[in-house]
């Protein structure tokens, strides 16, 4: 088998048994991520001196017979949202382009304390601002499974080295959708968690009551191992819980068997008919497999993006105050168009005379957003719609149009308003050419469940994708 | 100029620094004073990317011990907002404090006005909030730069904020002094206003006399950093307030500094270019919410404030109103004196009251010092009372001594050896006495004939045999004792 088709699952086995040694594995992935860097762009920083001397270690603590756990000498890109301790971090924006952070992020201590190798930092939109990966300051990243198109955002650079076979997974962080987006349009597994559920510590903050932490692989499984290491109150991150976690990957196999599915009628009004039609032939499945299918409605949905855009960018017009180029980066000189937009949106919102108008009453439809979640959730299990109203667009289609931009959040933002947990899990392709070979443009789902509810998505998720495996359909790059 | 036309309206915005180990947010250490620049600082305080606050639960409570000792509401539940606006010490781009739910609310205190009747002074409330970093505009190389100092970034700060209750500067000083001295009988700060722990900034405008209702203007003083610029500064507002409303016009509201080099205030910046704060609630930080019984157990560990130590003083010791007033003025006096009087068991705490106001207040003025500076131990004092009353020294030289003891810390009979100081021990005494009394038959005859007049002969000799240690009251009395046998 090639390294660039193992899963975590598969690559944690022969690392356990010493089949392969962790320095050749992070080798090949490292060469890979180089080679298709220039045509992908999808990392910012390769961090290969200290991932290759971290593997050695690895092999090293191995060969003395160390118990180290499944994500031993597993490659991670990481989101250059995320601090990482002596590795540039950019967070996709000329201000940063210098910046050294000097400390990790709570996810990366928890990732690195697992023994995971981080091979370098991925490309996004400019602080997380996007959702095609085009507003990065260092250039966009492009869509392995058709490079004239976009690969979705804003982690779009660790979507697209998961995609390629460049790293077997990838930190992201979503706000509005931006781990769902990138995953579902490149085909791949991606966890956005209840807020609370994984800290924020040391990820630079886009709107901090809406960011969440997740990541981004190939399989439900490989997803699954990640949250293990990464869920858990954090002392530095106030808004974390202190509910316990559990254990993600036991029970996986349990399957949907009397499982209660809502489908909510307002997230299949306009969309992509292909697309409608994937999701609901997904849903057969898991009826096939013992779900009860019922038909919900959360009547406050359409309000979602508008609730979205005023609380996300009055907290980016605060957040991005510090960055003033006096203790680090450069100045305020260097932001770029999307994040003007964004402060000078945020700045307005919270204005005196405004902020009862615009922010307060954001805040309160907010709450019943929120609600329509939680009533659903009395009579159901976990909800089941689509991650985005079409496939991958193309390059430059929605550049110049921000409102169509914005729209393509429409099905996602509201978990994040909400603060509840979403998988969003490849469930098909559409035709894209009429090339017999081409494999077409991946498709998404989202499973949305109530608060804390990772374990039960992952059963979801688990079951359908044991019966479609979708995964296995890689690029053709 | 006629000032009974106008009435001043004084409110005062009081912050002070909370004696925390650590800091609001963060566990770099709050103690930064005379640090080397920039050594007290994390990924939190200097406002790095990603870093979080995460809220010190001590500067909390401390606040709600204020808000308690002040008489205010103590909210159950509030939370922090973020107050934005850019300044380059402020290292996030906002500063977090709290905006519509302070922790406390609603409160007052007593001053004393000029005819000496106490004056209620309403507080509208006291919240919390951080500091910033502290700028240093300075010359380096011919070049004119400004550096900042993030050490002060993030340490506590509560913001006490009251009514327009005060009418002069002096009892804007008054209420200031009274809020700075309940503040240190809390021990939640030194409130040191040269250190920059306690910064006053006035609010004044100008009504007619009579009126009841709020001028339409008023001008902010700041950059004020003693009791006296704030009284000065009060004074000059009024002044100039005064001319100004005389030629008909109405004061433009602003904010002002006060300039000690000119003794004037200068305007900094007027409403026109008022800040538009955009408070919103802090979404890295979680609501806080107390039950009545955190309170009630808080209350328990209020100290007596100096209200209730006058009073208790005043009963107690039989001392009067000018005594009590200096001697609790600072908690750390009022416990020397206490426990001086404790340790020195006759029953005289005018005594002791006149030892701490004429010689240790005295000295400590002098050397610009507080008593929690010195080693100095109540016990001593009674010590040296003892040495005077046994007439082992004389009263002078028990001034000598109490000085080195507040110098040194040292004890009255160590300084005694150590300062070579005459003395005489109350055996020598009674064989001086002794030896005065077979020396001067004569007299001692005429005495016990009831010639009582020779007793002063008898007195000027122990006197002279002494050199004058022991006073004509002791000599008399030992003289008496012997002669009555």
């Amino acid at each position: 088998m090639i390294i660039h088709n193992y899963t975590i699952q598969e690559a944690s086995k022969l690392i356990a048994k010493r089949k392969i040694k962790v320095y050749e594995i992070v080798k090949a992935y490292i060469d890979k991520a180089k080679k298709l860097n220039h045509q992908f762009n999808s990392f910012l920083t390769i961090s290969e001196e200290t991932a290759l001397m971290k593997a050695k270690k690895v092999d090293q603590l191995i060969a003395d017979h160390q118990k180290l756990g499944p994500l031993a000498g597993i490659s991670l890109a990481v989101k250059d949202l995320f601090s990482t301790k002596g590795i540039r971090t950019t967070a996709g924006s000329r201000v940063l382009e210098n910046y050294v952070p000097v400390y990790d992020a709570t996810v990366i201590s928890r990732l690195n304390n697992a023994y995971t190798i981080t091979i370098g930092k991925t490309n996004l939109d400019a602080w997380g601002h996007g959702a095609s990966g085009e507003n990065s300051d260092f250039g966009l990243t492009k869509n392995p499974y058709d490079p004239s198109r976009v690969s979705g955002g804003s982690s779009s650079g660790s979507a697209v080295a998961v995609a390629t076979g460049a790293s077997l997974a990838a930190t992201g962080t979503d706000t509005g959708g931006s781990i769902r987006l990138p995953s579902t349009f490149c085909n791949l597994v991606g966890l956005k968690p209840t807020y609370g559920r994984v800290s924020r510590y040391g990820v630079i903050s886009m709107a901090s009551s809406l960011d969440t932490m997740g990541h981004i692989t190939k399989t439900v499984f490989d997803n699954a191992l990640v949250l293990n290491v990464t869920a858990g109150f954090d002392f530095f991150d106030s808004t974390t819980s202190q509910k316990p976690t559990d254990d993600y990957v036991s029970d996986i196999d349990k399957g949907v068997k009397g499982l209660k599915i809502g489908i909510p009628r307002e997230y299949f009004q306009s969309l992509n008919s292909e697309i409608k039609g994937k999701i609901l032939s997904a849903v057969k499945i898991l009826e096939k497999f013992g779900a009860k299918v019922i038909d919900v409605s959360l009547p406050h949905t359409e309000y979602g993006v508008a609730v979205y855009y005023v609380i996300q960018t009055s907290e980016v017009s605060s957040n991005l105050a510090r960055y003033d180029g006096i203790r680090f980066g450069f100045d305020r000189s260097k932001f770029g168009a999307e994040a003007k937009r964004r402060i000078i949106l945020g700045t307005f919102a919270l204005s005196a005379g405004y902020y009862d108008a615009f922010y307060l009453k954001a805040m309160k439809v907010r709450r019943l957003i929120r609600g329509d979640f939680l009533n659903a959730f009395k009579k159901i299990d976990v909800l089941i719609c689509p991650v985005s109203p079409t496939p991958a667009f193309k390059i430059g289609e929605k550049k110049n149009d921000p409102i169509s931009m914005y729209l393509s959040d429409i099905f996602t933002v509201n978990a994040n308003l909400a603060g509840i947990p979403s998988l969003a899990v490849p469930c098909g392709f559409v035709k894209n050419s009429n090339n017999g070979s081409d494999p077409g443009l991946p498709v998404g789902m989202q499973i949305i469940g109530p608060d804390f509810s990772e374990k039960m998505l992952y059963q979801v998720g688990f079951a359908y994708e044991q019966e479609t495996k979708w995964y296995l359909k890689s690029p053709k790059i | 100029m006629n000032l009974r036309k106008y009435e001043a309206v004084i409110g005062l915005e009081i912050h002070i620094e909370l004696k925390t180990n650590s800091k609001m947010f963060c566990q770099c250490s709050a103690e930064y004073f005379g640090a080397r620049p920039n050594s007290h600082t994390c990924p939190i305080c200097l406002g790095l990317p990603g870093a979080l606050p995460k809220a010190n639960v001590e500067s909390i409570k401390l606040v709600q011990k204020l808000g308690l000792a002040l008489n205010c509401n103590i909210q159950l539940s509030n939370k922090f907002d973020r107050k934005n606006y850019f300044y380059p010490d402020l290292a996030k781009g906002f500063q977090i404090s709290q905006y519509d739910q302070p922790l406390t609310s609603n409160g007052f205190i007593y001053i004393k006005n000029q005819v000496e009747q106490p004056k209620k002074i309403n507080i509208t409330r006291a919240h919390l909030e951080e500091d910033t970093g502290k700028l240093t505009h300075a010359t380096i190389n011919n070049r004119s730069v400004t550096l900042i100092d993030f050490n002060r970034s993030g340490v506590p700060l509560v913001e006490i904020v009251s009514e327009p209750d005060m009418h002069s500067s002096d009892e804007a000083r008054d209420y200031a002094q009274k809020l700075q001295q309940i503040v240190r009988y809390l021990g939640i700060s030194d409130a040191d206003m040269e250190k920059g722990s306690m910064r006053i900034e006035p609010n004044v405008s100008l009504r007619n006399a009579g009126d009841k209702i709020l001028p339409l203007y008023k001008i902010e003083l700041k950059n004020i950093n003693s009791f006296k610029f704030a009284q000065a500064a009060i004074e000059y507002e009024i002044e100039r307030q005064t001319i100004i409303l005389d030629s008909g016009k109405i004061p433009q509201q602003e904010t002002r500094g006060w300039n000690e080099v000119k003794k004037q205030t200068v305007s900094q910046r007027s409403k026109e270019l008022a800040h538009d704060y955009r408070y919103f609630p802090e979404p890295d930080l979680v609501p806080m919410q107390f039950d009545k019984t955190f309170i009630s157990k808080l209350k328990t560990k209020i100290p007596e404030l100096p209200a209730e130590k006058i009073k208790r003083f005043q009963k107690q010791y039989e001392l009067s109103a000018y005594d009590v007033d200096i001697i609790t003025n600072d908690v750390d006096i009022a416990n020397f004196f206490e426990q001086a009087n404790i340790a020195y068991k006759k029953n005289n705490p005018k005594k002791i009251a006149n030892w701490i106001i004429g010689e240790l207040l005295r000295r400590l003025a002098q050397s610009n010092q507080k008593i929690s500076q010195l080693d100095i131990l109540p016990a001593s004092l009674a010590e040296l009372l003892y040495l005077i009353d046994s007439g082992e020294i004389t009263n002078s030289s028990a001034k000598e001594i109490f000085n080195q003891m507040i110098k040194t810390g040292n004890t009255p009979k160590n300084l005694l050896k150590l300062m070579k100081i005459k003395s005489i021990s109350p055996d020598e005494l009674d064989l001086l006495v002794s030896k005065v009394l077979l020396a001067n038959q004569q007299a001692v005859k005429d005495y016990k004939a009831g010639k009582t007049a020779s007793i002063g002969f008898l007195i000027g000799q122990l006197h002279k045999k002494t050199q004058g240690q022991a006073s004509p009251h002791l000599a008399k009395e030992l003289i008496l004792k012997k002669l009555n046998k």
